[in-house]
């Protein structure tokens, strides 16, 4: 097995192998993170350009930190006080970059398909940090790490994926990754939040949270994104909370031993009380470590190799 | 000076005709039509293996013009018309400033007569300013020569307004075309709500938009007793309201585009913006239903919502891209390749869905091969296949989903009032 590709820009068209394949590279640079000099070489004399058209901590961090734990060279970018202000647009943003002779752009952005477009229009590696609602490849992929360490497996698990599934690219990277290496899916939220035919993706719908919860491995709570909501809101986040909060009763219905996964930021006392956020059976923290090694095993999968 | 057609298989849709017969054109009108005319003295054409019908008419062309003119002109886009072969187009009103005084359907004649290669006649805005609120001056408009009224790109929403304009409609003999999509369910969409907007993450635009907004205008359509163009059909449901409708006699047409019979919803998975129109591609139920609306006479037009955007705006990311694509030039090879060769329609049943029919629908005695009649005359080779280049577009804009295909059905000679206005170089 090995990994062709230019880009990285959703889980969609990736294959089981594939998928795999990362997973298992990323765990030599997770314990990279261990040691006590967390660098290596690897990407030294490459320079990632990281194109962040949305506000974003975790994921830019994560990207920044795994570009220089690989010893690349690193170079960041918001729209905000940018030259985008000034109505460039964003191919031309990436082309300009791109005559300073950059090796891979890292693009987050609103609308779904841009980092396609990058990947499409230019000769260099695109990897698909986040775009509208359509797909966050590393953050599937950081998150299927962090089950497949915790249970060994993801074959026969059965996850919910809870909240604002309509506005969320984490939801469908997982949705995607997941089905992939044979888990069952679930997703639940307030109808309004639930996009049409998502049961041909192969998932469950459920609009209660507890016929969701029965019996699951693995409970993703998604953030409801109160900055993306255009009158598909529930009618109040009090209401909300009183259906779709994972309180102690209702994580009771899942397995004893489930896990509870945010993708970050979490709403406390929304979404997820802190008690649970902060919980044993809570693995965020995990996520958000993995995240790195995931990243850099990508970073090395694209640009540390010979295509 | 004269110009001898010969040899060519005439097809008149309004007659029926459909022969080997050479047309003589004399004075900008169709002389003779005959077994064999004597070519001494006189241009000819020699059609053979051609079929020579009526020049085309379009009812739904965006020509940008007043205000858009790095999109498209009346200029350009009347050469677009002649290259796909159409000798009438009709320019949609929802340029910059509207078109909804006399004066500016005097601007859109003047410019025409300037400069248009084939006959452009003006639809006016039903309300003023295109804002739904009170109705254009639709007397006076009609007088400056509008043919027609459409506040294209917005429906009107207002019922009452909606009403109004039914009613007035009826004592000026003119069409009141009707985009018909609810903007309240539409919202933020860009494309067909369904299983690739799930996919994709993007907003969904419900084929309720179309449907409600059919129902309601044809429901105010039976109270005034007026009549109604259902202007780019694109659902299922949406074409078997207007079957009905007109089963029990209400006074509807409708139409339908190009690539709403030729493409759906899977082609935005490429993220091309030349997949971005309004309405958007729907699904493969639905390009089957145009289909069985186009035959059986549910949908009378064939019409292309032509709609330039350039490459600047469409150069960018899909929900920032501008809605449409153009459509002049693709036309006639999309009607033959996905009506035609599928046998949907024979060609003389599409070919009257490009002439006598948008005629009737204007109330106009264009659209005709016969003596005495202007002579708009398109001439094109069915069997014959191009290939759709970006380069050889002769709209100022080339947002179209189709560069790269193959299409049957070459424009070979159109003619407008009895000039040449275009050529096929090969």
């Amino acid at each position: 097995m090995s990994f062709q590709r230019k880009d990285l820009l959703g889980i969609e068209d990736l294959s089981p192998e594939e998928i795999i394949f990362i997973l298992d590279t990323a765990k030599s640079f997770r314990e990279i993170l261990e040691r006590p000099i967390k660098m290596v070489p690897t990407l030294r004399g490459k320079t990632v350009a990281n194109l962040f058209f949305e506000p974003s901590t975790r994921t830019r961090l994560s990207f920044e930190l795994a570009e220089k734990r690989l010893n690349a060279d690193a170079l960041s970018f918001s729209s905000v006080g940018s030259s985008v202000a000034k109505g460039e647009t964003l191919l031309d943003t990436a082309k300009n970059i791109l005559a300073m002779k950059v090796d891979c752009f890292v693009l987050r952005h609103v609308s779904p398909g841009a980092p396609h477009l990058l990947a499409r229009e230019l000769d260099v590696s695109v990897i698909n940090a986040g775009d509208g609602a359509h797909e966050h490849p590393t953050q599937a992929l950081l998150d299927l790490y962090t089950i497949r360490e915790r249970k060994g497996r993801i074959k026969g698990l059965k996850m919910a994926i809870v909240g604002d599934i309509t506005n969320s690219r984490v939801a469908r990277s997982n949705i995607w990754g997941m089905g992939k290496l044979g888990a069952e899916v679930r997703v639940c939220g307030p109808p309004t939040l639930i996009p049409p035919d998502i049961e041909k993706m192969g998932v469950k719908v459920s609009y209660s949270l507890e016929e969701a919860l029965e019996g699951v491995d693995v409970i993703m709570m998604l953030r409801i994104q109160k900055e993306r909501q255009k009158g598909s809101l529930p009618p109040s986040l009090d209401e909300y909370r009183e259906f779709f909060s994972l309180t102690e009763e209702r994580l009771d219905l899942a397995r004893e031993d489930a896990l509870v996964m945010h993708p970050g930021p979490v709403n406390r006392g929304v979404e997820l009380p802190a008690r649970i956020a902060d919980g044993r059976k809570s693995i965020i923290l995990d996520q958000v470590t993995n995240g790195v090694a995931v990243r850099m095993a990508i970073l090395y999968l694209l640009l540390g190799r010979r295509r | 000076m004269a110009l001898l057609i010969q040899g060519g298989r005439v097809m008149d849709p309004a007659s029926g005709r459909n022969e080997i017969l050479d047309i003589l054109i004399e004075g900008g009108r169709i002389r003779e039509i005959a077994r064999h005319v004597p070519g001494r003295s006189r241009k000819i054409i020699n059609a053979s293996g051609k079929v020579v019908s009526p020049g085309f008419i379009d009812l739904h062309t965006h020509l940008r013009q007043p205000g858009r003119e790095d999109e498209e002109t009346i200029e350009t886009g009347s050469r677009a018309a002649a290259r796909g072969g159409f000798t009438t187009i009709c320019a949609m009103p929802n340029t910059e400033p509207p078109i909804d005084d006399p004066s500016l359907v005097e601007f859109v004649y003047d410019e025409a007569r300037r400069c248009a290669l084939v006959q452009v006649l003006p639809i006016a805005t039903i309300s003023r300013g295109r804002r739904g609120e009170d109705l254009s001056p639709m007397g006076r408009l009609r007088r400056a020569g509008a043919v027609g009224f459409s506040d294209d790109g917005d429906w009107v929403s207002n019922s009452g307004l909606m009403r109004s304009a039914l009613e007035y409609v009826k004592m000026l003999s003119l069409p009141l075309i009707s985009h018909c999509e609810d903007k309240t369910l539409t919202q933020e969409g860009v494309m067909n709500e369904g299983y690739y907007s799930t996919t994709l993450g993007l907003r969904g635009i419900p084929k309720e938009a179309e449907e409600v907004a059919i129902f309601r205008d044809l429901v105010l359509l039976g109270m005034t007793g007026s009549w109604l163009h259902v202007a780019h059909l694109s659902t299922s449901r949406g074409v078997e309201l207007v079957r009905e409708a007109k089963k029990e006699g209400l006074k509807v047409t409708s139409e339908v585009t190009p690539h709403h019979f030729t493409l759906t919803h899977k082609e935005v998975r490429s993220f091309n913006t030349n997949t971005k129109m309004r309405p958007p591609l729907r699904e493969e139920e639905d390009v089957a239903a145009v289909g069985q609306g186009l035959k059986d006479g549910t949908i009378d037009i064939i019409a292309t919502d032509h709609a330039p955007h350039t490459v600047e705006e469409k150069e960018v990311d899909y929900i920032s891209a501008p809605f449409g694509i153009i459509g002049l030039e693709t036309a006639l090879g999309l009607v033959i390749k996905e009506l035609v060769e599928k046998g949907t329609l024979s060609l003389m049943e599409a070919l009257a869905k490009l002439t006598v029919n948008p005629a009737r629908i204007l109330g106009m005695s264009i659209g005709r091969i016969e003596e005495g009649a202007r002579a708009d005359l398109t001439i094109f080779d069915p069997e014959k296949t191009w290939k759709v280049e970006e380069e050889e577009f002769l709209s100022k804009s080339t947002n179209s989903p189709f560069i790269g295909w193959e299409l049957p059905g070459k424009v070979e000679w159109t003619i407008t009032g009895g000039k040449v206005v275009y050529q096929s170089r090969k």
